[in-house]
């Protein structure tokens, strides 16, 4: 309960034991280049911005609750209180090098316009989702006859955040409209762990529990 | 809302009410009317500090005056100060701390004139967020004050009489000026952090904004980067309430040997709501009665919420120069941080190196969040790195100065944060 206590490692202190980290912010974390500015959206408590800054990454946050925020700053982190939907305009283009949104996508009320706007505060942007066309997703509508609920999703349909839901398969067709260009694709299985890389699309779709994508800006082709 | 369990004691709030003796209605006249409680008991030493302080002082000469916005250059003209723990042999671990409207370079060791705590002492000493045994902590009384530093309580040399309102008008980038030459004068090129609430986080603001290479981080609390029309319009109440007192004599009540605090006291006290919030006043008061168990049927202060108030004018008046108030409010008031960027804020912050932290309190009714958010979205669109955190507290304006334990976590973990960015080690080496 002391203060000291709440104080925790900071950037330059010894990073963490990488087997404390979540899978998924690990494959995130190793997209992202070193001495690169990261702007992460809907940063949570901070967890995957102090592993990029124990990387000598520039992270920076923003976080939807107040209670997220102020465990962030009080972890010597730079983040602000801020909407994925309404405050990512106040950011200037080109602003990071990189712009994560991880597992949020499906909270916003825009995710279009959101993925549209880390593309333009960001050169690329590192997006990652769960995958609702994941076969026990599936299952569970097709057999159990009710919205899906896993142990990552745990909310009922009446309060969950997640109101954007989406496939890989849908989210790819996304990236395709906006002409957003995808350089790297992993889906993780249910214990984080990549799927084959030269499985195709409809077997991810199947059995990745999520998608995590690389993207970046498209040469304007019109 | 205003229910909702406090996680902090009162400590230092309401300790006001707990030490001393609130102000009773004397006797039982039926139409008893109690004015605030009169003359100040501390006039001889606020009138020996406000040119002689019981702290260090820096004197500047007339070959260095201070440029004022008004166009009139002061001088000579003296800041005083304090410090708090040992600066660093690479001079690299310095804290400005700025004090608020009625505060002063006191922040953290036992008043000269009030005999009281400073009012920081929380934030900063050995271990504590401003941790003395790592930082150098320097707390400077503005320009314009009653403290010893140049202001209307001071003795114009040029005439051998207090200035009163022959002193002129100064703004919240001459006090950041004024401070520039201090900090030169303690050899200090850059400072670790300027840091300060209310007053304080407007100094921090413009300190950012004008020198920003001087500035390594700010944490700006209870802030804006301009007063709203409302404050403005309550700091002319409290003006006019002062000017409205006879014994105020157009500003030379020091001449006539008076000095006007029924007037600055209904000042303080108008202000002293806006430091607070509807919730803390119910929490703390409610409609309870002072000493009684039935009203009185007369203008005496029945409720403890206006006994309250009363103690809070009264003893304000004793620490505290009436022009002095008229000087620091309009500073306030003229301060808009964008106006001098072509109404753009962003452009004060454009390429901005300086690592920010804003915080602002959910029930500050006086510098609300939004304000705060309008600061940290230009700091966004200027690319600078910002933490905010909005506290959730019912505690109102006062809050940055009261013990609230989630604000001390943040600030700690903000300055070790920026000191592992600029190399300072444990030691403060």
């Amino acid at each position: 309960m002391t203060m000291q206590q709440q104080v925790l490692p900071l950037s330059g202190d010894a990073p963490r034991n990488s087997e404390n980290y979540r899978s998924d912010h690990l494959l995130v974390a190793g997209m992202v280049e070193r001495g690169s500015k990261v702007l992460d959206v809907g940063c949570g408590d901070g967890d995957l911005l102090q592993l990029l800054e124990s990387r000598g990454i520039d992270g920076r946050g923003i976080e939807l609750s107040r209670e997220g925020v102020n465990r962030c700053v009080a972890k010597g982190l730079a983040v602000v209180q801020g909407d994925a939907d309404t405050d990512l305009v106040n950011y200037p283009d080109d602003a990071f090098d990189y712009v994560i949104l991880s597992q949020t996508l499906q909270a916003t009320r825009q995710p279009r316009t959101v993925l549209e706007n880390l593309l333009r505060i960001g050169r690329r942007a590192i997006v990652s989702f769960p995958n609702f066309g994941f076969w026990r997703m599936r299952l569970q509508l097709l057999i159990g006859g009710h919205m899906p609920r896993t142990e990552n999703l745990p909310a009922t349909w009446y309060d969950t955040p997640n109101i954007h839901f989406c496939t890989i398969k849908d989210f790819v067709q996304l990236c395709d409209e906006i002409n957003v260009k995808m350089e790297r694709a992993v889906a993780l299985d249910l214990y984080g762990r990549p799927l084959r890389l030269n499985a195709p699309w409809w077997f991810w779709n199947m059995f990745g529990e999520q998608g995590v994508f690389l993207l970046s800006r498209a040469e304007k082709t019109k | 809302m205003g229910s909702r369990p406090n996680l902090c004691s009162g400590r230092v709030f309401y300790g006001l009410i707990s030490v001393c003796e609130p102000p009773r209605g004397a006797g039982a006249e039926m139409t008893k009317v109690e004015s605030l409680a009169s003359p100040s008991i501390h006039a001889e030493e606020r009138a020996r500090e406000a040119d002689h302080p019981s702290s260090p002082v820096a004197k500047f000469g007339p070959d260095r005056p201070l440029k004022l916005d008004c166009g009139i250059d002061l001088s000579p003209f003296q800041i005083a100060y304090q410090t708090y723990g040992k600066l660093n042999a690479d001079r690299s671990n310095a804290i400005l701390v700025f004090h608020a409207l009625t505060g002063d370079q006191h922040a953290a060791n036992i008043h000269p004139v009030t005999g009281k705590p400073g009012w920081w002492e929380t934030m900063i000493g050995p271990g504590r967020p401003l941790d003395t045994d790592r930082y150098f902590v320097i707390c400077s009384n503005v320009i314009g004050g009653c403290m010893g530093s140049t202001g209307p309580a001071s003795t114009n040399p040029a005439t051998g009489k207090l200035w009163g309102l022959d002193f002129p008008i100064i703004t919240i980038p001459d006090m950041v000026r004024a401070q520039t030459m201090l900090i030169d004068r303690l050899g200090i090129e850059t400072l670790f952090c300027v840091v300060g609430g209310s007053m304080g986080g407007m100094q921090a603001l413009q300190w950012t904004a004008a020198y920003p290479e001087r500035v390594f981080s700010a944490l700006a609390v209870a802030c804006s980067t301009r007063h709203s029309a409302q404050n403005i319009a309550f700091h002319e109440l409290g003006r006019q309430a002062v000017m409205a007192d006879p014994d105020w004599h157009h500003g030379r009540y020091f001449e006539q040997g008076t000095h006007p605090h029924r007037g600055l006291g209904v000042a303080r006290m108008a202000a002293h709501i806006t430091y607070l919030s509807d919730a803390a006043l119910h929490r703390k008061f409610g409609r309870r009665m002072q000493d009684r168990d039935l009203p009185t049927f007369s203008f005496d202060a029945d409720f403890q919420v206006e006994s309250y108030l009363r103690h809070q004018g009264s003893s304000f008046v004793e620490r505290f120069d009436a022009n002095s108030y008229l000087y620091l409010t309009r500073a306030m008031d003229y301060f808009d941080i964008a106006a001098d960027h072509d109404g753009v804020l962003a452009r004060a912050f454009r390429g901005i190196k300086t690592r920010f932290c804003v915080v602002s309190f959910t029930s500050d009714w006086l510098f609300p969040t939004s304000e705060s958010r309008a600061l940290v979205h230009a700091l966004n669109a200027s690319n600078a790195r910002v933490s905010f955190a909005e506290i959730e507290t019912d505690r109102g304006h006062d809050a940055f100065l009261l013990d609230v334990p989630e604000f001390f976590d943040i600030s700690r973990a903000f300055l070790q944060s920026a000191g592992t960015a600029r190399g300072l080690t444990r030691a403060g080496g």
